[in-house]
C-alpha cells in the first residue's frame, strides 16, 4: 500500500503562510465555530427544534478547502453541514432562521439543519443521507465540463461515507470522467459512533484512491493552511483538466455525533479528546501568526467579536422571524 | 409534417433526437446507451449524432448514474439517466427518492432538478423476476417525482418530449413488452401533457382505467364486449404521478362502473390509490365496487406458462366488466 506523510504547514513555503491567508482562514473558521457553539446551546435549551451534527473540531477542513473555491465552484455537503455552509459564505441570519424553522430561511423552513443550501454562493446542500452528496458534487463537476467552464465541484463526507457505495460508484465515475472533482474525506476517526478501526481496515482512507486511479493526499485537518495549501494543488489540477482528486484529512469532532452534550466516554478516550483538543485549528493558526508576528493578538480578538455580534444579530432576526403558514404546505413540492 | 407508422422504440428514439438537435442542455448517460445505443436500441444513432461528451457510457453504478444526474440538474442541465431496467431502482433508491424527488422542496424552492429518467419496466419476455417488474407505485408514493408510462408509439414520443422539458424529475417507464408495436406518430415535436389522461376509447357501460402496456389489453376486451352488446369507455392517465383524478371521476360519472387494471402486483398498487379517489369523489354514481385486476402477490415468474397466467390480459378485464355488469 502506498505510504502516505500527513501533510502539515511546517514544511510549506512561506508564500503559503501569508497575513491575509491566516487571515481569512481565522475568520473562516471562528465563525463556523460560533455558529455552532450558539446554535448547539439554543438547541439545548429547547428553544430550536430539530437535530443538530455540530462541525465543531473540523473547521479547519472546511476553512481550508473554502479559502480556494469561488463562488461558482460547487460543493455539496453532509448532515454535519453547517460549517460548510459558514465557510462558504452562507449568512448566518438566513442560517439561524433556517435552524429556527422560519420563512426566512435559507429553506424557508421546509429543511432545516440538513438541508441548507445557498445557490448563490454555489453551496449545493447539506444532505441527511450518508455519501449521498458525493454523486451529486460530481454530476456538478460533470455540469462544469460540460459548460466548458474552469469550475470545480467538492463534496465533503466523512470516514463513514467512504464504507457507501455511493462515494465508490462516484469516485470512479469521477476519475474514468477526468472531471473537475474534489473528494474531501474528513476523517474524524468515527462513524456516528463507531470507531474506524472497527469500520474499516486501512488506516489512510487516502489509499482508496489508488482503487479509482485517481491522485490522493493526507493532510493534517487541524491545520488549515495545510488544507488550504493541498486543496490548491487539487483545484489546480481540476481547473486543467487533470481529474479529481482525493484529500483526506484527519481531524476529529469535539462534540457528539449530534447534539452539544459533549464527548461520551463510552466510546471516546478522555486523553484522546484532550489530545485532539491540544492541537485545536484555530490555537494552531493563532499561535503560527504569533510566531511568524503576521497578525496580533488585537486582531484575533477583533475578528471574534465581530463574529459575535453578527451572531447576536442574526438570533434576533431569526427570532422575530415568521414561522410558516400551513396553508403553503404544498409550496414548491413541485417545479412550474 | 407528416404523420406516419412508427414502432414505440423508434418514436422514443426520435423524440431523443428532436430533443437534443434542439436544445444542447439535454445530455444522455447509461449503461450501454452510447455504442451500443441501448439494450433495447432506444438510443440508437444519438452517439453518432452528438457526440461523446453529450452520450455517454457508464459504468455499472446506479446511484452513480442518477446522482450525476441530480447534480447536473441542480446546476441547470437537462440530463437523460437511463435505468436499464426498472428493476435496478432498487440500487439507486435514494438518489430517485431522497434526492431527486426533494431537493425543491427541501431547499426552500431553491433549485429545480429537471431530471428524466428512463427506464424499462414490464413483463412479457421470461426475464423473471429481477428485470420484469412494474414498480410504479414505489415512485408515485414519492412526492416530488413525476411517473410517465407510455402505451403507444405516438405517447412514447409525446410523454418524453414533455418529460425532458419538465423542470421536475420525471420516471419515463417503457413498456418492454410494446417496443416493437407500431401506431401513428407526427414527424414534428409536440407534448403529451403530463398529468392529463387520455380517454383512449369512448363507451357509456363501464369504464376501464388501464395502466401502460394493459391499455391494449383493455382495447382488445372491449372490442370483445362491443361485439356483446356492451360499450366500453377506456382511460389511459398516461401518467399515474400526478394523476388525472377529475378525468377518471368524469368518466365514472357517466358510466357508473369502473374496473382499474394494470401489470403491477395488485396489492398496493396504483389501482388501489385510484380506487380510493374514485369510491370518495363519486361514491354516489357506483352501481358497483370499484373492481381492480393486477398481478397476484407473488414475484413475476419465469415459465412462459407462468407468466402468461400471471400478467393480466383482455380476457380477465372481460371478466372484470361482465362482474361489474351483473352479467354471468
Amino acid at each position: 500500500m502506498p505510504d502516505f506523510e500527513v501533510r502539515n504547514s511546517s514544511t510549506l513555503d512561506d508564500s503559503y503562510i501569508t497575513r491575509d491567508a491566516i487571515l481569512d482562514l481565522h475568520r473562516r473558521m471562528v465563525r463556523c465555530r460560533f455558529f455552532e457553539e450558539t446554535a448547539g446551546k439554543l438547541n439545548e435549551s429547547g428553544s430550536m427544534p430539530g437535530f443538530l451534527h455540530l462541525y465543531v473540531g473540523q473547521e479547519a477542513v472546511a476553512s481550508g478547502v473554502m479559502s480556494v473555491l469561488r463562488d461558482d465552484d460547487q460543493i455539496t455537503s453532509t448532515h454535519r453541514g453547517h460549517g460548510h455552509a459558514v465557510a462558504k459564505g452562507a449568512q448566518f441570519g438566513p442560517m439561524f432562521a433556517e435552524l429556527y424553522g422560519r420563512t426566512t430561511g435559507y429553506c424557508n423552513g421546509r429543511g432545516g439543519s440538513m438541508h441548507i443550501n445557498d445557490l448563490s454562493i454555489g453551496m449545493l446542500g447539506a444532505n441527511g443521507i450518508v455519501g449521498a452528496g458525493i454523486p451529486i458534487a460530481v454530476g456538478a463537476a460533470f455540469a462544469a465540463k460540460y459548460r466548458g467552464t474552469d469550475a470545480v465541484a467538492a463534496s465533503f463526507f466523512g470516514d463513514g461515507a467512504s464504507n457507501i457505495g455511493a462515494f465508490h460508484e462516484a469516485a470512479n465515475m469521477a476519475a474514468i470522467w477526468e472531471l473537475p472533482a474534489l473528494l474531501v474525506c474528513e476523517n474524524n476517526g468515527y462513524a456516528e459512533f463507531t470507531a474506524q478501526s472497527q469500520h474499516m481496515k486501512l488506516e489512510n482512507i487516502a489509499e482508496r484512491g489508488a482503487a479509482y486511479g485517481m491522485p490522493a493526499v493526507v493532510v493534517d485537518g487541524m491545520d488549515a493552511l495545510a488544507v488550504r495549501a493541498v486543496t490548491m494543488e487539487a483545484v489546480d489540477r481540476a481547473r486543467a483538466g487533470g481529474g479529481p482528486t482525493l484529500i483526506e484529512a484527519k481531524t476529529y469532532r469535539y462534540f457528539d455525533h449530534q447534539g452539544i452534550k459533549g464527548m461520551r466516554i463510552l466510546y471516546r478516550s478522555p486523553d484522546e479528546v484532550e489530545a485532539w483538543k491540544a492541537r485545536d485549528a484555530i490555537g494552531l493558526i493563532e499561535a503560527i501568526a504569533f510566531e511568524r508576528g503576521l497578525v496580533t493578538r488585537e486582531e484575533f480578538e477583533a475578528i471574534k467579536a465581530e463574529t459575535r455580534a453578527d451572531i447576536e444579530a442574526a438570533v434576533a432576526f431569526a427570532e422575530a422571524s415568521p414561522h410558516p403558514d400551513p396553508a403553503d404546505i404544498l409550496d414548491n413540492v413541485y417545479s412550474v | 409534417m407528416a404523420t406516419r407508422q412508427l414502432t414505440y422504440v423508434k418514436a422514443f428514439n426520435e423524440a431523443m433526437h428532436q430533443l437534443m438537435e434542439s436544445d444542447p442542455d439535454v445530455f444522455l448517460v447509461g449503461e450501454d446507451v452510447a455504442g451500443y445505443g441501448g439494450v433495447f436500441h432506444m438510443f440508437d444513432g444519438l452517439r453518432d449524432t452528438f457526440g461523446d461528451m453529450r452520450v455517454k457510457d457508464t459504468p455499472i453504478s446506479e446511484q452513480a448514474i442518477i446522482g450525476l444526474g441530480v447534480g447536473a440538474a441542480a446546476r441547470g442541465l437537462r440530463p437523460v439517466c437511463d435505468l436499464m431496467f426498472m428493476d435496478f431502482l432498487g440500487v439507486c433508491m435514494d438518489q430517485v427518492a431522497n434526492q431527486a424527488a426533494k431537493m425543491k422542496y427541501m431547499y426552500g424552492g431553491t433549485v429545480s432538478v429537471p431530471l428524466t429518467i428512463t427506464t424499462a419496466g414490464g413483463a412479457g419476455l421470461s426475464a423473471a423476476a429481477q428485470h420484469s417488474q412494474s414498480l410504479e407505485a414505489w415512485l408515485a408514493h414519492i412526492p416530488g417525482i413525476k411517473v410517465v408510462m407510455p402505451s403507444n408509439p405516438y405517447d412514447a414520443k409525446g410523454l418524453t418530449i414533455a418529460a425532458v422539458r419538465d423542470n421536475n424529475p420525471v420516471v419515463i417507464v417503457l413498456n418492454k413488452s410494446l417496443l416493437g408495436s407500431k401506431g401513428d406518430v407526427p414527424e414534428e415535436m409536440y407534448e403529451c401533457e403530463i398529468g392529463k389522461a387520455h380517454i383512449a376509447r369512448a363507451g357509456t357501460d363501464a369504464t376501464v382505467i388501464a395502466i401502460g402496456r394493459m391499455v391494449n389489453e383493455a382495447h382488445k376486451a372491449a372490442e370483445q364486449l362491443a361485439e356483446a352488446g356492451v360499450s366500453v369507455e377506456v382511460i389511459d392517465p398516461r401518467s399515474v404521478s400526478p394523476l388525472d383524478t377529475a378525468t377518471l371521476v368524469e368518466s365514472v360519472k357517466r358510466t357508473n362502473r369502473v374496473l382499474v387494471v394494470h401489470e403491477a402486483v395488485q396489492f398496493g398498487g396504483i389501482g388501489a390509490e385510484i380506487a380510493a379517489q374514485i369510491q370518495e369523489e363519486a361514491f354516489d354514481y357506483l352501481d358497483a365496487p370499484v373492481l381492480r385486476i393486477g398481478a397476484p402477490f407473488s414475484p413475476v415468474p419465469y415459465s412462459p406458462v407462468l407468466e402468461k397466467a400471471y400478467v393480466p390480459d383482455a380476457a380477465k378485464i372481460v371478466g372484470g366488466v361482465n362482474k361489474l355488469l351483473g352479467r354471468g
